[in-house]
C-alpha cells in the first residue's frame, strides 16, 4: 500500500508529457473553416449532377383532388417529377424511431397522395438540370386542393368538437403516456396549499445556419448508394433510409462532411432523404437537394410547443410535497422521429428538476395538429421540464411570500445518488451563482432603483439533466428503437501514428480536437499523431451519433477504453523487444520500459507499432497488429447540473428588456476542453435567451406560417445579447471512466427560466407574476397595461 | 430569360462568363464559378454568411445580381491567409474560439475586416452593432466579440493594414 502511495505522489509531481485532458487546446478544425475551405454539402458537385426541388402544400389541411404535371414536364431542363402515386408502393411510410408507450402512429407517406396535413407537406419531387429550372417548375405543377378546416393549437385539438386530422386517431391524440412516483393524492392531503400554474412553452425553429442539403448518387450497376447528408446520426440515418426504401443497408454509404450546425434538427428521418435516393436510382443521375431558409421553416422540424398545467401541493414553510402535471404536447401533422418521447419521457422524468418532490403524477397528451412536425431541439424535453419547475418555484415563493432562493434551498436535493442523478453539486452551484452575481447587492440596487422608477429584476434558477441515454436495455423499456452505446475504433499504423474513428458526429462541436485529446492522452503520444475520423458509414464502425450531450460521456469513454486495450496489447509486443515478461513492462510518455537493468531498457510506441504491423516476432498466442474496436454501452446516464443567474432591467414605457448580467455556473464533471465547454454554454444560453425574449413560431388560424422567414422569425443577433460570465464546478461522474457529464444542452435548458424569472421579478411591483414566452416588448407592455399597479416605488 | 456576358475578378483570378440576368452574385460565385468560400444561410439577406468584398467594400453577395458585379474585383475569405498562415483576424477567431460550425465564419471574417478598416479600435457596443447583419447560431457571439477585440489589438500592434 505504501509503495502505491509513493508511486501516486511521483506521478503527481511529474505530470505526464502527453496529457491533454482539461486543456483548452485550440481547434484543428478552424484553419480550413476560417479560410473558406469547409466542405459543406452544398459545395459538393458530382459529375452529371441534377437538382431537385420539393413542391409543398400551400394549405394546412386539404384533400388532393388532382395533380397535373404536364406543363412542368414540358419545361426545358426538367428530367422528371415524382408524385405520391408514383412512389406509393416503392417507398415505405416515414416512421418514428421512438414509440414511448401505447401510441398510435398515423400514416406518413413520403409524398402526400390523398390529403395534405400542414403547410409544407410534400406533394411532388421535381428533378431537373439546374437549381433554377426546378424552382421554375414548382410554379407549373397544378394541384387541385379541396381545403379543409385546420387545427393549430394543441389544446384546441383536444376539444370534443374538434375536427379529426387522421382517421385512425380519435380526438387527435397519438397517446397519453403517464408518469408517476409516490402518491400525489397523499401530497394533497398533507399540503397546506395548492399552487396552480398554466405555462406555454413556445414553439421554436432550431435554425442551424446551414439549411438541410443532400446529394445522392446511386450506382445502378452495383446498387451502391452514396448519400451526402448533414446527419447528427449517420448510422441511424443509414438504417432508417434503407428500411424505408427497402434497400439493403450494406449498399448504403452515408457521408457527412462539415455540418453547419444541427441542434437536433439534423437527426430525424425526413422525406427528402428517401426521395433523393429513390430519385437518383429512378432517373439514373446524381441529385442534389438544398432547402432555402424559408423552405426550412416549413419543412425542418420545430421544437418545444407545449401547453402545461401544473399543480403543486406545498407546506406553508415552502416544502413541495407533490407535483401534478398535464402536458398538451403539439406533435404537428405527423409523428416525427423522437417526438413522442421528448415530452412524455425527457420532460416528465425530469419535471422535479433539482428538487425533492416525493409525490408526482404526470399525463402527456400527444396532440396532432396541422403544423410542421415537432421533435427534439437542443435540450429536448429538459428545457420544458426545467422551465416548468423553476416557474413553479417562483410561484410558490410568491404565494408564500418567501424569497425565491429560499424556496429552492428548502427543496433542493442534497444527497447523492438520487433518483437518476449519480452525483451533483446542486446546492454548491446555487451558492456560487448567488455569490458571483452578487444577489444580495442587486437586491439593494433593485430597491434603490425602484425609488427612481427603474425596474430591475434578479433571477436565479437551477437545472439538471441526464446525458447519454443508456444502457441499451433501458432504451428498449421506453420504446426507443436504438442503442445507447457508442463505437470507437483505433488503427495503429506501422509508424506509430493512429487513425481513430468514432460513431459520434460533430456539427461544430470540435470533435476532431476533443477526441484527439482523449486518445492522445490515453495512448500517451502527441495529439498530432492522432487523426480523427467520423461521418462516413463505410469507414466508421456502427455508432449512434451526437445528440443528448452524449459524445464525450459515451463516445469519449469508448475512445478511452479502446485506447487502453491498445496499450495492453502493445505492452505484450514491447516485452518481445525488451526481452522480458510483459507484466514487468511499464508505459509512460510514449515509452515502454523494462525496469530490470538490461539492454534494451526502453522502446518507443512507434517501434512497438512497427513490430506489431510486421510481426516477425509475436508474443505467444497474440494476433498481428494493435488495432482495436470497442463499443461502449454505459451502465447509467450522467447528470450535469448548474445554476444560472440573470439581472435585467425592464423599461416599463416600452416593455424592452436589457440583460445587465448573465452568470452561468455549470458542473459537467471533468471537462475535456474547457474552452469548447464554455463555447457550448455561450451558444446554448444565446438560444435559450432567444426562446425567452425573441423567438416564436406564429401560425394564423388557417394554418399559414406567419414566421416563414428570417425576416419574421427573430433569431438573436449580436446586439441583442449580453456577455456571459461562465464558471465551472467539477464533480466527476462515476458512471463513465472519464468522469465527464455532458455540456451541449445546458444553456438552452437554463436560460429561458432564469430570464423569465428575472423579468417577472422586475415587474413584481405591478403584480405581474408570469408572462408567457417570448417576453417581447409588446407582451410585456400589454401585461403592464393590464396590471393593477400595487406600488411604483417602495418595496415589493 | 435574358443573359449577359460578364467579366469578374475573384481572389485575384479573372473569369469571363455568361449569366442569366436574374442570377444573384452569391449563386453565380458558388454555382457558376465553384467558389465556395462564402455560404448561403438564408433567402432574405438576414444571415450575412455570403458576405464578400466587392471593390473593397463588404457586401452581402445575395443582395446584388451577378450582372451588377461586371468588371468588379471581388475578395472572399479564401484570399485572406498568406499561404497557410492565417491573417490576424482569422488567427484571432481561432485563438478565441470565435467559431463552432464555421458556416457563418466567412461572412463574420469579412465583416470584421470592414469594421476594423473604418474603426480600428471599436468598443464592444460598436462591434456588436457592426455584426447586426451577420447571424451566428452557435457561439452566442461572445467569443466572436472577443476575437474581434483581439484582432483590433493585434492589428494596432502590427499596423492597421495588416489585418
Amino acid at each position: 500500500m505504501l509503495k502505491e502511495k509513493s508511486d501516486l505522489n511521483r506521478a503527481t509531481d511529474t505530470p505526464k508529457r502527453f496529457n491533454f485532458i482539461g486543456q483548452s487546446v485550440k481547434r484543428r478544425e478552424d484553419p480550413a473553416l476560417l479560410s473558406g475551405h469547409g466542405t459543406f454539402i452544398d459545395n459538393i458537385k458530382l459529375p452529371n449532377m441534377a437538382y431537385a426541388a420539393v413542391l409543398r402544400s400551400p394549405y394546412a389541411h386539404a384533400k388532393i383532388l388532382n395533380i397535373e404535371t404536364s406543363e412542368a414536364l414540358a419545361l426545358e431542363g426538367i428530367i422528371g417529377i415524382l408524385t405520391g402515386a408514383d412512389i406509393k408502393n416503392q417507398i415505405g411510410a416515414i416512421k418514428p424511431n421512438w414509440i414511448a408507450g401505447d401510441i398510435k402512429v398515423p400514416d406518413h407517406p413520403a409524398l402526400a397522395h390523398t390529403k395534405v396535413n400542414y403547410v409544407g407537406d410534400a406533394v411532388a419531387f421535381i428533378v431537373g438540370e439546374t437549381r433554377d429550372v426546378v424552382q421554375d417548375a414548382l410554379e407549373l405543377v397544378e394541384v387541385d386542393y379541396e381545403p379543409l378546416d385546420a387545427l393549430i393549437n394543441e389544446e384546441a385539438a383536444a376539444d370534443v368538437d374538434a375536427i379529426q386530422i387522421h382517421n385512425d386517431l380519435d380526438g387527435n391524440k397519438a397517446g397519453t403516456p403517464l408518469m408517476a412516483w409516490g402518491d400525489y393524492r397523499q401530497a394533497v392531503e398533507e399540503a397546506d396549499q395548492i399552487v396552480k400554474l398554466r405555462l406555454e412553452n413556445n414553439r421554436l425553429i432550431p435554425s442551424p445556419l446551414e439549411p438541410r442539403v443532400l446529394v445522392a448518387n446511386v450506382d445502378v450497376f452495383s446498387g451502391k448508394t452514396d448519400l451526402y447528408i448533414p446527419s447528427q446520426v449517420p448510422h441511424l440515418h443509414r438504417r432508417w433510409i434503407a428500411e424505408t426504401l427497402g434497400w439493403p443497408e450494406h449498399k448504403m454509404h452515408l457521408i457527412c462532411p462539415d455540418i453547419g450546425g444541427g441542434f437536433g434538427a439534423k437527426m430525424h428521418l425526413y422525406i427528402e432523404e428517401v426521395l433523393v435516393c429513390y430519385a437518383s436510382r429512378h432517373f439514373g443521375r446524381p441529385i442534389k437537394w438544398t432547402e432555402s431558409r424559408s423552405e426550412s421553416h416549413l419543412s425542418t422540424h420545430h421544437g418545444r410547443a407545449h401547453t402545461q398545467y401544473l399543480e403543486l401541493a406545498v407546506k406553508n414553510n415552502g416544502q413541495v410535497l407533490g407535483l401534478k402535471l398535464e402536458i398538451f404536447a403539439n406533435m404537428g401533422a405527423y409523428l416525427s422521429n423522437m417526438a413522442t418521447g421528448v415530452p412524455s419521457v425527457n420532460c416528465t422524468y425530469f419535471a422535479n428538476g433539482n428538487y425533492n418532490i416525493p409525490h408526482y403524477f404526470a399525463k402527456t397528451n400527444l396532440m396532432m395538429t396541422n403544423t410542421v412536425p415537432v421533435d427534439a431541439y437542443r435540450g429536448a424535453g429538459r428545457p420544458e421540464a426545467t422551465y416548468l419547475i423553476e416557474r413553479a418555484m417562483d410561484k410558490v415563493a410568491e404565494k408564500l411570500k418567501l424569497d425565491p432562493l429560499e424556496v429552492r434551498r428548502i427543496n433542493v436535493i442534497r444527497e447523492f445518488p438520487h433518483n437518476f442523478y449519480d452525483s451533483g453539486s446542486f446546492l454548491e452551484c446555487m451558492d456560487v451563482a448567488r455569490d458571483r452575481v452578487d444577489y444580495d447587492g442587486w437586491r439593494t440596487k433593485q430597491s434603490e432603483a425602484r425609488k427612481q422608477g427603474r425596474y430591475i429584476g434578479i433571477g436565479l434558477i437551477n437545472y439538471t439533466e441526464s446525458c447519454g441515454m443508456a444502457p441499451s436495455e433501458v432504451l428498449a423499456r421506453i420504446g426507443f428503437d436504438r442503442g445507447g452505446y457508442e463505437s470507437a475504433q483505433i488503427r495503429v499504423h506501422p509508424d506509430g501514428k493512429v487513425s481513430f474513428a468514432t460513431g459520434s458526429m460533430p456539427q461544430g462541436h470540435g470533435h476532431a480536437t476533443s477526441y484527439a485529446q482523449i486518445v492522445a492522452s490515453t495512448l500517451q503520444i502527441p495529439m498530432e499523431d492522432i487523426e480523427v475520423i467520423y461521418g462516413d458509414t463505410d469507414a466508421v464502425p456502427m455508432g449512434i451519433g451526437t445528440y443528448n450531450s452524449r459524445s464525450m460521456a459515451v463516445g469519449g469513454s469508448a475512445a478511452k477504453i479502446c485506447a487502453k486495450k491498445i496499450i495492453k496489447k502493445a505492452t505484450k509486443y514491447a516485452a518481445v523487444l525488451l526481452k522480458c515478461d510483459a507484466e514487468k513492462v511499464t508505459y509512460r510518455d510514449g515509452v515502454f520500459t523494462n525496469p530490470e537493468d538490461q539492454t534494451p531498457s526502453e522502446v518507443s510506441f512507434a517501434k512497438v507499432a512497427r513490430l506489431a504491423a510486421v510481426p516477425h516476432k509475436k508474443p505467444e498466442g497474440e494476433t498481428p497488429g494493435l488495432d482495436e474496436i470497442y463499443f461502449h454501452d454505459p451502465h447509467a446516464m450522467s447528470s450535469p447540473n448548474g445554476s444560472h443567474a440573470a439581472v435585467v432591467e425592464v423599461d416599463i414605457e416600452t416593455g424592452k428588456v436589457k440583460i445587465l448580467e448573465y452568470v452561468a455556473i455549470d458542473d459537467a464533471g471533468v471537462l475535456i476542453n474547457p474552452m469548447l465547454a464554455a463555447g457550448q454554454i455561450h451558444g446554448g444560453v444565446a438560444q435559450g435567451i432567444g426562446q425567452a425574449l425573441f423567438e416564436h413560431v406564429q401560425y394564423a388560424a388557417d394554418g399559414q406560417l406567419q414566421t416563414g422567414s428570417l425576416l419574421d422569425y427573430a433569431l438573436p443577433k449580436s446586439d441583442m445579447l449580453p456577455n456571459f460570465k461562465t464558471e465551472f464546478l467539477f464533480t466527476p461522474t462515476k458512471t463513465n471512466p472519464l468522469g465527464v457529464k455532458g455540456i451541449g444542452e445546458a444553456g438552452t435548458i437554463a436560460a429561458p427560466p432564469v430570464i423569465v424569472s428575472a423579468i417577472c421579478d422586475a415587474l413584481k411591483p405591478f403584480g405581474i407574476s408570469h408572462i408567457d414566452m417570448p417576453l417581447t416588448p409588446p407582451r410585456i407592455w400589454k401585461a403592464l397595461q393590464n396590471a393593477t399597479i400595487q406600488s411604483k416605488t417602495g418595496e415589493n | 430569360m435574358s443573359t449577359h456576358n460578364i467579366e469578374i475578378t475573384v481572389d485575384g483570378k479573372s473569369y469571363k462568363r455568361t449569366t442569366e440576368s436574374r442570377k444573384l452574385l452569391a449563386h453565380f460565385l458558388r454555382d457558376d464559378l465553384d467558389i465556395t468560400s462564402l455560404n448561403i444561410g438564408c433567402d432574405t439577406s438576414q444571415c450575412g454568411a455570403c458576405t464578400i468584398k466587392v471593390n473593397g467594400e463588404a457586401v452581402k453577395s445575395c443582395t446584388i445580381l451577378a450582372v451588377q458585379a461586371n468588371n468588379m474585383t471581388i475578395e472572399t475569405v479564401a484570399s485572406q491567409a498568406t499561404g497557410f498562415t492565417l491573417s490576424i483576424v482569422q488567427q484571432a477567431f481561432q485563438d478565441k474560439h470565435g467559431l463552432q460550425c464555421g458556416f457563418c465564419t466567412p461572412g463574420m471574417v469579412m465583416t470584421t475586416l470592414e469594421l476594423l478598416k473604418t474603426n480600428p479600435s471599436p468598443t464592444e457596443d460598436e462591434i456588436r452593432e457592426s455584426l447586426h447583419g451577420n447571424i451566428c447560431r452557435c457561439t452566442g457571439y461572445h467569443n466572436i466579440i472577443e476575437a474581434i477585440k483581439e484582432a483590433a489589438q493585434q492589428s494596432q500592434f502590427q499596423g492597421a493594414s495588416s489585418c
